[in-house]
């Protein structure tokens, strides 16, 4: 079986990000980039499902700019055996992501699409479960395990009380959660072997999905900043600032 | 036009989430309407029908209904959205989950974790783990929005009179998806987002043993426990009490950082609590830059100090 892997280029997550002056957006030149952690941790997940022997192809795909080639290189030295860019500088937002990612998926029949559970730029987390309604297909988001067995995914799930565990037919969409495994550091070797790997560019105009945004951004602001307190010398004297001073307790 | 609330519960109560819910669905102007969807949730409706502000209690109950998949809940929410203007769910993993279905079958542009409304179609909302804060206008004629449920008071969930209206449960039981099974932690402490104090331990615990240290503590605050992402990776505790961009938010009265550094993600998840303690044997921690208290010190030494000096409750 398939594997199609989103994959998505964002601000480090080390990066202190800043509010541009004029309130248009953040400051994104000079700011170090990077694969959306969760989706490493999607690519990981496909590719331990291809090192299990469950999972014979895994594609990586991205939406974005020219410069996402480079994540996608990391995704193939992670392990992914080729990967799609479907380029364009304007911002697309997760509607028309999972739209585009509806036709790849139609396209490439995968029979597991893994997303991240959230792009940890624009903290959406829509992406995936868009796509599976785009498509009809059962959805396992904030998965910590994740097992395939016949024609059945299990998938293990990050909810508010707990975990919960759900079984979806295969074809289905899976959005990875932190514990779901820790991905690899890529080998020098495999980071070589990834130049050599096939990377198609797709302009977004041909997969015919209108990306103009719904939401317009009228404006960024920074938040309100907390200023750093008073440092206390002993429990005692924090305990009497909670009660007398801040009377929270 | 009509706002629709998809209700969080439990099948025996409503979830505290409901009631912020409900607040920003007032903002946005029009009668509320509140969805109970669930198996056996007659007495959840019946309390639903109290908070102040709702006009209608939509009751789809079915044996379909009795866990929230989203490839269920998903198809009757759209076959509801006729005659409202905004879909709103709290920003729980429940509303997580399913609200973006509704929105892409409906063809809109969902906005998540709303954390102010500004007009019927322009709100805020954090990006970039709350360092910067969008506002943002949409240009769908119907609205689909989670809601940050720190970022609004509880609507008093007593005082109103709503309709009771049993809608069809058209649910045909997934053919795609099925509930196999559920770990909920149980706890005796209050809720991690609706107490009114948390004290949350990260790596500096060491261990998942050591939280009793802490426990103490919240035992006698009444507290809820949290944790840093270290701390639950770790092992120490269950994923359930990670608190942060990518764990849950939390904004209580009182929050107490213990062997917590305080990177931005976890910032994300605390600092707008309204009084903040920090507990740090490095007196550079960037934790202490947005606390109001900060202590120096060994957790392992202040922590029993702590609870020894806190009255029992
Ligand atoms: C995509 C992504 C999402 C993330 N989401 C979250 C999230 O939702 N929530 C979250 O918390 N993190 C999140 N993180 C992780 C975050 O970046 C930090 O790694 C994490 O918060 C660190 O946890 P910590 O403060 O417990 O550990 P550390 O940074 O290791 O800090 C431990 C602290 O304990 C102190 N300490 C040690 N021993 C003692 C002692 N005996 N007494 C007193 N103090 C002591 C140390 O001085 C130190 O400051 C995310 C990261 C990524 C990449
Ligand atoms: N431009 C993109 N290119 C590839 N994948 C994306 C893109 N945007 C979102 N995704 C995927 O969707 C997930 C959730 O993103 P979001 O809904 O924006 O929080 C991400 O973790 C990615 O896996």
């Amino acid at each position: 079986m398939k594997a199609l892997v989103a994959i998505k280029r964002v601000v480090d997550y080390n990066v202190k990000i800043r509010v541009k002056a004029d309130q248009s957006g953040v400051e994104t030149a000079n700011v170090k980039y990077s694969a959306n952690p969760f989706d490493e941790i999607a690519v990981e997940e496909a590719v331990r499902l291809k090192e299990a022997g469950v999972v014979s192809e895994v594609v990586a795909v991205s939406v974005g700019p020219a410069a996402a080639q480079e994540t996608l290189r990391t995704a193939l030295a992670i392990g992914a055996d080729r990967a799609i860019l479907v380029q364009t500088d304007d911002e697309v937002q997760p509607l028309a992501v999972a739209k585009i990612l509806k036709h790849l998926a139609e396209a490439e029949t995968p029979d597991l699409v893994i997303l991240g559970k959230q792009a940890i730029d624009d903290d959406s987390n829509q992406t995936g479960q868009m796509l599976a309604a785009l498509l009809g297909w059962a959805q396992g988001t904030f998965a910590s395990k994740v097992v395939v067995e016949g024609g059945k995914v299990l998938v293990t799930r990050e909810i508010d009380g707990g975990l919960e565990t759900v079984a979806l037919t295969l074809p289905a969409v899976v959005t990875t959660d932190l514990r779901l495994n820790e991905p690899r550091y890529a080998s020098l070797p495999n980071i070589m072997k990834a130049k050599k790997k096939p990377l198609t560019v797709v302009p977004v105009a041909e997969t015919g999905v209108d990306v103009a945004p719904r939401l317009t951004t009228l404006k960024v602001e920074e938040p309100a900043k907390r200023s750093a307190g008073v440092k206390v010398a002993d429990v005692a004297a924090l305990v009497d600032k909670l009660k007398n001073e801040a009377k929270v307790i | 036009m009509s706002v629709l609330v998809l209700a969080e519960h439990d099948g025996r109560a409503l979830k505290p989430a409901t009631l912020n819910t409900a607040t920003a669905a007032v903002r946005l102007g029009g009668p509320v309407n509140l969805l109970v969807v669930g198996q056996g949730v007659g007495a959840v409706a019946e309390a639903a029908a109290q908070i102040a502000g709702v006009a209608k209690v939509l009751v789809a109950d079915d044996a379909a209904y009795a866990h929230p998949l989203a490839e269920v809940l998903a198809p009757l929410v759209v076959s509801l959205a006729d005659g409202h203007a905004a879909i709103l769910a709290p920003a729980t993993t429940t509303g997580k989950n399913v609200l973006p279905r509704v929105a892409a079958v409906l063809d809109v542009q969902q906005i998540s974790e709303i954390t102010a409304v500004l007009s019927a179609d322009t709100f805020v909302r954090p990006i970039y783990a709350g360092n910067a804060l969008a506002t943002v206008q949409s240009k769908d004629a119907l609205k689909v929005i989670t809601v940050r449920t720190t970022a609004f008071d509880a609507a008093p969930a007593t005082g109103g009179a709503a309709e009771i209206v049993t809608v069809s449960a058209a649910a045909a039981p997934s053919a795609v998806s099925a509930f196999v099974g559920q770990e909920l932690a149980v706890s005796e402490r209050p809720d991690l987002t609706a107490a009114r104090i948390v004290i949350s331990g990260g790596r500096g615990m060491q261990s998942g043993d050591n939280f009793h240290l802490l426990e103490k503590v919240a035992d006698k605050l009444g507290a809820a426990v949290g944790a840093s992402r270290a701390a639950v990776d770790a092992g120490f505790v269950s994923n359930d009490l990670q608190v942060g961009q990518t764990g849950k938010i939390v904004a209580p009265e009182l929050y107490i950082a213990v062997g917590i550094s305080g990177a931005i993600q976890h910032l994300a998840g605390m600092k707008d609590s309204k009084v903040i303690v920090a507990i740090n044997k490095d007196e550079e921690a960037p934790i202490f830059q947005v606390a109001d208290y900060g202590l120096v010190g060994d957790l392992f030494v202040e922590l029993p100090k702590l609870s020894a000096a806190l009255p029992s409750p």
